[in-house]
């Protein structure tokens, strides 16, 4: 608690309310109490207090979560399971690749083995580069038993990446914790304030400048009073001999007034803007819109200060695999030998095919053509070629349990499982594989291939192959791979079926199927022999090896016969693409920003309609030169990471920006941050990222809000995010729903608060002129101490929690209303300088009118003559009714049963502790501190005619101007069409 | 296998809500309260032309009656002002202008004047003085409450607030403070000539303070005996006083702290013009007003300098109405702003009436 107490006053607005309590002390100065300033710093510092303490305890429980996981390190693979010291690694969290990767260990070190007596010998030394964030680069030097040999990433298993097919590996520790790849390209931290935040405490700077310059024109009057008017008036007002200049009395007067004048630097309004956005959170977390039962995970606020900003996001950065997609991948269509199969489920309602033939059919999988099973059932060799490339060409591994008789593939990627499932399906079962052999059942038949050589697949090659001999000693390659690729190797005398099949190819690619072509070829004993030397001999050569073997690869990849091409579906999540429609109506520009290749992530565009095959002009960035770029009217862009390497930020910005739909593929997670800085930088635009893993930690966190998805790949995202939930389409009820009632409620409280604290406060200053400036208040002290706390804040409060302007429904249908946020319409400098004027002209009304109707006048028993005390109560009451309540009532849209209580009980409260206050008995007790003793009962019930009637003429003065705004604000709205439908 | 199969897609099929199935933990789901979903049944008023328009009218025509009422009320209302300062070399109190505090013998003067039209309902007699700034922040605070109520110990011991004017003498000044100390202390009286014979009007010296004020703020010193001059002991009078607190006046009940004209004093006016209440004229019969028209004459002992500070001194005449004294601004303010409102009807309906009819759906579906 003390701790606290002193971060407290480390706060620049609250060291400043201390100083404004150290003036008070000074008796020539103070023109208040102590416990004026006192009572409501106390009550704000309480509730920080709280409020800290509330958020401390929930990132214990978060850090918790972290410290539960096990901690990983940058490691040198030194040995595994796997012969050669080979091993398999998944780097979703990483890079967002789902597709095995290999890494070897050294030979020398692979010989250790599992022997934890020799590995704990292992006495090797390191040299290497300094921690750096180039996941794909890694350089260094072993020195072990006087030989050095030379790292490379080939050799490294990152912090984040997942061990697959590999029982078990032995790793060096290279970098830990910070120093870690994946913690380097986690970005910095930053702390995050929204751009209200900023356009606040730019306000606050302003009005205290204005503070100042009130505190001068007062002090100016008041030496000037002092000199013209006090230094006549002494024989009634001594001065006290410490005050003996007017200009020394001026400079006295500047520090009183700063005092009384401060409630316009409100006090209260950091920790009120606080509340509101905490309960804002509170109602994010509550929202069953946004809770997700699969896993029974609501939407959670882990920074709860970013609410409103949620109102106003331009753009949105998303990641793809696990954000837009399940990463669940199913056999949709295929194409063999010129003709399609697979139908769209949802044109069709067909049943799906039958596929109880077969016993070890996977349940899950659906098919809905009929035909191709025909196909099957009758024998059509093509056909049957084409599911047995399927079963055959492939890394995947299988797991039978033997009690359920269940196959269990165990895939390097999605797309694969798919494919071989599919085969599985429909009756060419792949059984089991040893390093020799591969068995598939085909058609209820077991048959064994011979597995000759695995054709591995790569990046550059875009394509895999296995070379098979079936049982009756026919030697086949089966290839499957990327089309374009493919169409290149094949026999001269397949063009026909290449035309046909790229047309089927085109169809599937335009509905956002991810496509391979497959091929095959018939080797003849000697050919393969032949080739099998060449390839021994890449295999053994030393320097160079991969590109030898590229090359043998090339060597017998050609020629090939085309069999057909596979379209897989890259499931979408559920909702994603009405979702991206409604934002994309929002005005919210969506980019996609992938770890993935160019084609997978154009497929998803095309699959949740963000690209369309009237999308003039697919425009492609892969180069490293600074191109000229056309600006024409290009609709989308899609362009690889790496051109941002080039000098092209501003370029980049400016067409990417044009363009409708924007797909960044192949980005490091340091380039997605970078992305999202270029945009935030040239754009000055609210962004927001949206991730699930490791890989989109950087974007994240660079992003004015983070938003985390609690899916398959772990906690991470999460963990460095603003918000997370389950699933994408969420997003639209936060933004459209939560964001937008957020920004609303926000930018009516801080325009209600400013009013009401200038109106509140200015009257001072009119005062100023009628008491020789001498820094005398207005109301009684009591009523300033408590005006901002008890009587104004509850019913502000309501309204800033529970406002609504449109409810849930017609906020979601009407995207268009999201606008004015983006805008930032509905609080900025000229709304503020609006509020501000009309709290300077209520302020004027609320002095000036009790001054013309108490001037020189007398109560209607002849007794209540215009005494300070019955001037003051007047204004205090007509600015309680006029300033806070109807105007609060007029601000409030949405009259909730604790908007009601609110208000109704603050009037009440105000009217408890003005006749308490004025009782006698208080009085009695304390005649120092509550001297204000009187009839006040008999004052209020019969209120004096004068100043009742001052009361209902102000409110109706100084409200003239909000029906008339609302009018006019209305009429103006009906003449747009977009919100016609609305009002 | 097929059970297992059907199990599992079960649990998938239906998102229950129930969570994890078997979890031991409680389902996380948010409860499904109005409060919680924002669904809470609310008013939600719309201004639209419609309710807008009306209230424009009514405020106007609510406001131009009200404001004439107030207006001929207080035009209604018998006032008579003179003002005495002598600032005017004509005048007859110019001799006394540069008076000191404490001047013997008191300098007075008379000023005759005509009332053209009979008061008549009890009138208020009024001192009013102008420039004068009771409402200075050192002036305001320059009191000290718990003495005027009577305490003993503060009576002996001044609140720190009354400096300079809490000890003269090595003694402390009852009552104390800037305000005490500078007490309005000109006597006024009101003579009827009639046929050159001076009748002196009835001047009612009580009843003019509050009720609260004479009986709950303001007592004086508790003791065991009733004089005041003993309860007042050890003390001393304010520097300009001629005469000490306990010696205002005759009557014990109008004496010492809870003398009414000092407790009119006493309570500071808002504003650096004002009036405070110096004596009432009672009407003593129905048949005649209780001032008739006519001659009557001033007489005013001057004691009060005022001209230093270029301040002025008024008496004022004036009968009370239903909504108090003599005050045109609120009935012209009344007149002007429902006037306002009116026009603004009109000119809003004419608008919307052209252009308004565009929108033909002015109701919002809920």
């Amino acid at each position: 608690m003390p701790v606290n107490l002193f971060e407290q006053f480390q706060r620049a607005a609250n060291a400043y309310f201390l100083f404004l309590l150290i003036l008070q002390l000074i008796p020539e100065i103070s023109s208040l109490s102590w416990f004026t300033t006192i009572v409501p710093l106390m009550m704000v510092f309480t509730i920080t207090a709280v409020k800290d303490a509330t958020d401390d305890c929930f990132r214990h429980k978060s850090d918790n979560q972290v410290n539960n996981r096990q901690a990983e390190a940058d490691l040198l693979l030194l040995s595994s399971s796997e012969p050669h010291g080979l091993c398999y690694i998944e780097t979703a969290e990483l890079d967002g690749e789902t597709n095995l990767k290999v890494r070897q260990a050294l030979p020398v070190t692979s010989e250790l083995g599992a022997d934890i007596r020799r590995l704990a010998e292992f006495d090797g030394v390191v040299v290497c580069e300094p921690p750096n964030n180039k996941l794909d680069k890694f350089t260094g030097v072993l020195f072990w038993k006087d030989n050095r040999y030379s790292l490379n990433n080939e050799k490294m298993l990152l912090r984040g990446c997942v061990l697959r097919n590999t029982g078990w590996c032995f790793g060096m520790v290279i970098f830990a914790g910070p120093d870690t790849k994946l913690m380097q390209n986690s970005g910095r931290t930053k702390f995050k304030r929204t751009s209200i935040d900023r356009l606040m405490n730019t306000l606050v700077l302003w009005i205290f400048g204005f503070l100042v310059c009130m505190g001068i024109i007062l002090a100016i009057g008041n030496s000037i009073w002092e000199q013209q008017v006090g230094a006549h008036f002494r024989i009634y007002l001594y001065w006290n001999e410490v005050v003996n200049s007017s200009v020394f009395s001026g400079f006295l007067t500047f520090w009183s007034y700063i005092i009384i004048l401060n409630s316009v630097v409100p006090i209260s309004l950091y920790v009120s803007v606080e509340v509101i956005r905490l309960g804002h959170s509170y109602f994010i977390n509550w929202d069953r819109k946004m809770y997700y039962p699969k896993k029974d995970t609501p939407a959670e606020v882990r920074t709860t200060t970013l609410n409103e900003e949620l109102g106003q996001i331009e753009y949105i950065f998303s990641d793809k695999t696990g954000t837009i997609t399940q990463n669940i991948m199913t056999f949709n269509k295929c194409s063999i030998n010129g003709k399609t199969y697979g139908k769209s489920v949802l044109i069709n309602k067909t049943v799906p095919v039958d596929f109880s033939f077969n016993p070890l059919a996977d349940r899950k999988f659906q098919f809905y053509d009929h035909s191709l099973i025909e196909s099957i059932k009758l024998g059509d060799s093509v056909v049957h070629e084409f599911f047995r490339l399927l079963s055959l060409c492939h890394t995947v591994i299988v797991w039978v349990f033997f009690l359920v008789g269940e196959l269990i593939y165990q895939v390097q990627s999605p797309d694969e499982g798919a494919l071989v499932t599919a085969a599985r399906n429909f009756g060419f079962i792949f059984k089991s594989r040893t390093p020799e052999t591969i068995t598939v059942e085909e058609m209820g038949k077991l048959v064994t291939y011979q597995l000759l050589a695995i054709l591995d697949f790569n990046n550059i090659r875009k394509r895999m192959s296995v070379i098979v001999q079936t049982p009756d000693g026919q030697i086949k390659l089966y290839c499957k791979g990327a089309d374009t690729i493919l169409f290149e190797r094949l026999h001269p005398s397949n063009e026909e079926l290449m035309d046909l099949t790229s047309d089927h190819l085109e169809e599937f690619a335009g509905e956002g199927l991810r496509t391979l072509a497959l091929a095959y070829k018939n080797l003849t004993e000697e050919h393969f022999k032949e080739w099998f030397k060449i390839l021994q001999e890449a295999n053994t050569s030393l320097d160079s090896r991969n590109e030898h073997l590229a090359a043998a690869y090339e060597e017998i990849e050609k020629d090939m016969m085309l069999l057909g091409a596979t379209a897989i579906e890259d499931k979408l999540q559920e909702g994603v693409t009405e979702t991206i429609a409604s934002l994309s109506l929002a005005n919210i520009k969506i980019w996609v920003l992938t770890g993935d290749k160019q084609e997978t992530a154009m497929n998803i565009g095309y699959s949740c309609h963000m690209l369309t095959d009237t999308m003039n002009e697919i425009f492609i960035v892969a180069g490293h030169t600074v191109m000229k770029i056309q600006y024409s009217d290009r609709e989308y862009f899609v362009f690889q990471a790496h051109a941002l390497e080039a000098d092209l930020e501003n370029e980049f910005v400016e067409v990417a920006c044009m363009c409708k739909t924007v797909i960044c593929c192949r980005a490091t997670p340091l380039q997605k941050a970078q992305v999202v800085e270029l945009v935030k930088k040239h754009r000055k635009a609210v962004t927001l990222a949206i991730g699930d893993g490791a890989n989109d930690i950087s974007m994240i966190k660079s992003a004015h809000i983070g938003i985390g998805i609690s899916g398959e790949e772990g906690m991470q995202a999460v963990l460095a995010s603003d918000y997370s939930f389950a699933q994408f389409r969420y997003l639209k009820q936060l933004l459209l729903v939560h964001g937008r009632w957020s920004y609303f409620r926000m930018c009516k409280f801080l325009c209600y608060f400013f009013y009401k604290n200038f109106s509140f406060t200015l009257v001072h200053f009119w005062f100023g002129f009628f008491c020789g400036f001498s820094a005398q208040t207005v109301y009684d002290q009591w009523f300033i101490t408590l005006f901002n706390i008890v009587y104004a804040s509850l019913p502000v409060l309501a309204m800033g929690l529970f406002d609504q302007d449109v409810n849930e429904q017609n906020s979601m249908d009407y995207a268009k209303l999201y606008e004015p946020g983006q805008l930032n319409l509905l609080f900025n400098k000229r709304k503020f300088f609006i509020c501000i004027a009309h709290g300077v002209y209520t302020s004027f009304a609320l002095f000036f009118i009790p001054y013309g109707a108490f001037y020189n006048t007398a109560g209607e028993d002849g007794k209540h003559i215009a005494d300070y005390q019955s001037f003051a109560v007047t204004i205090l009451s007509i600015i309680c009714f006029v300033s806070f309540y109807l105007q609060i009532a007029l601000d409030t849209s949405y009259w909730t049963a604790i908007n009601r209580f609110f208000i109704l009980g603050s009037i009440a409260v105000y009217f408890a502790i003005l006749f308490a206050m004025h009782s006698d008995g208080i009085f009695v007790i304390f005649p120092n501190h509550f001297p204000f003793e009187s009839d006040m009962k008999k004052k209020i019930v019969v209120p004096p005619p004068s100043s009742h009637a001052a009361l209902v003429f102000i409110s109706a003065a100084t409200h003239l101007n909000p029906p008339l705004e609302s009018i006019l604000h209305f009429w103006i709205m009906s003449n747009f069409r977009c919100c016609q439908r609305i009002l | 296998m097929a059970v297992n199969y059907n199990a599992k897609e079960e649990a998938d099929g239906h998102p229950s809500g129930v969570g994890v199935p078997g979890g031991a933990g409680k389902s996380r789901k948010p409860d499904n309260t109005a409060f919680k979903q924002q669904r809470l049944p609310a008013w939600q008023p719309i201004l639209t032309a419609g309710t807008v328009l009306p209230a424009f009218f009514i405020i106007g025509l609510i406001f131009i009656p009200i404001g004439i009422g107030i207006f001929v009320t207080s035009n209604n209302i018998r006032e008579y002002e003179i003002d005495y300062t002598g600032t005017d070399s004509s005048s007859p109190c110019n001799k006394c202008l540069n008076v000191s505090w404490n001047s013997t013998p008191p300098c007075t003067c008379t000023i005759n004047f005509t009332l053209d039209q009979p008061f008549e309902t009890n009138v208020f007699m009024y001192y009013g003085l102008s420039n004068f700034y009771q409402n200075h922040r050192r002036y305001v605070k320059s009191r000290d409450d718990s003495q005027l109520n009577g305490d003993n110990n503060s009576l002996l011991h001044p609140s720190k607030e009354c400096e300079p004017y809490s000890m003269s003498e090595n003694k402390p000044i009852a009552p104390c403070g800037a305000i005490a100390n500078s007490m309005f202390n000109d006597t006024l009286e009101l003579f009827r000539i009639d046929n050159e014979t001076r009748t002196p009007i009835t001047l009612n010296k009580k009843g003019i303070a509050w009720w609260t004020d004479k009986n709950v703020k303001f007592r004086n010193p508790s003791g065991n005996t009733n004089n005041l001059t003993a309860l007042f002991q050890g003390t001393t009078k304010p520097v300009n006083w001629p005469k000490p607190v306990y010696m205002l006046d005759s009557e014990t009940d109008n004496n010492g702290f809870i003398n009414e004209d000092f407790i009119v004093w006493m309570r500071t006016a808002a504003l650096p013009t004002f009036r405070k209440l110096y004596r009432l004229i009672e009407r003593k019969n129905n048949l005649q007003p209780t001032l008739q028209a006519g001659k009557y004459s001033l007489d005013i002992t001057y004691n009060y300098p005022v001209h230093s500070f270029d301040g002025r001194k008024r008496m004022i005449l004036s009968t009370i109405s239903w909504m108090g004294g003599k005050n045109p601004f609120l009935g012209i303010a009344y007149i002007t702003v429902g006037s306002i409102c009116f026009f603004l009807g009109v000119v809003l309906l004419v608008i919307h009436h052209k252009y308004g009819n565009r929108n033909t759906s002015a109701d919002i579906p809920n």
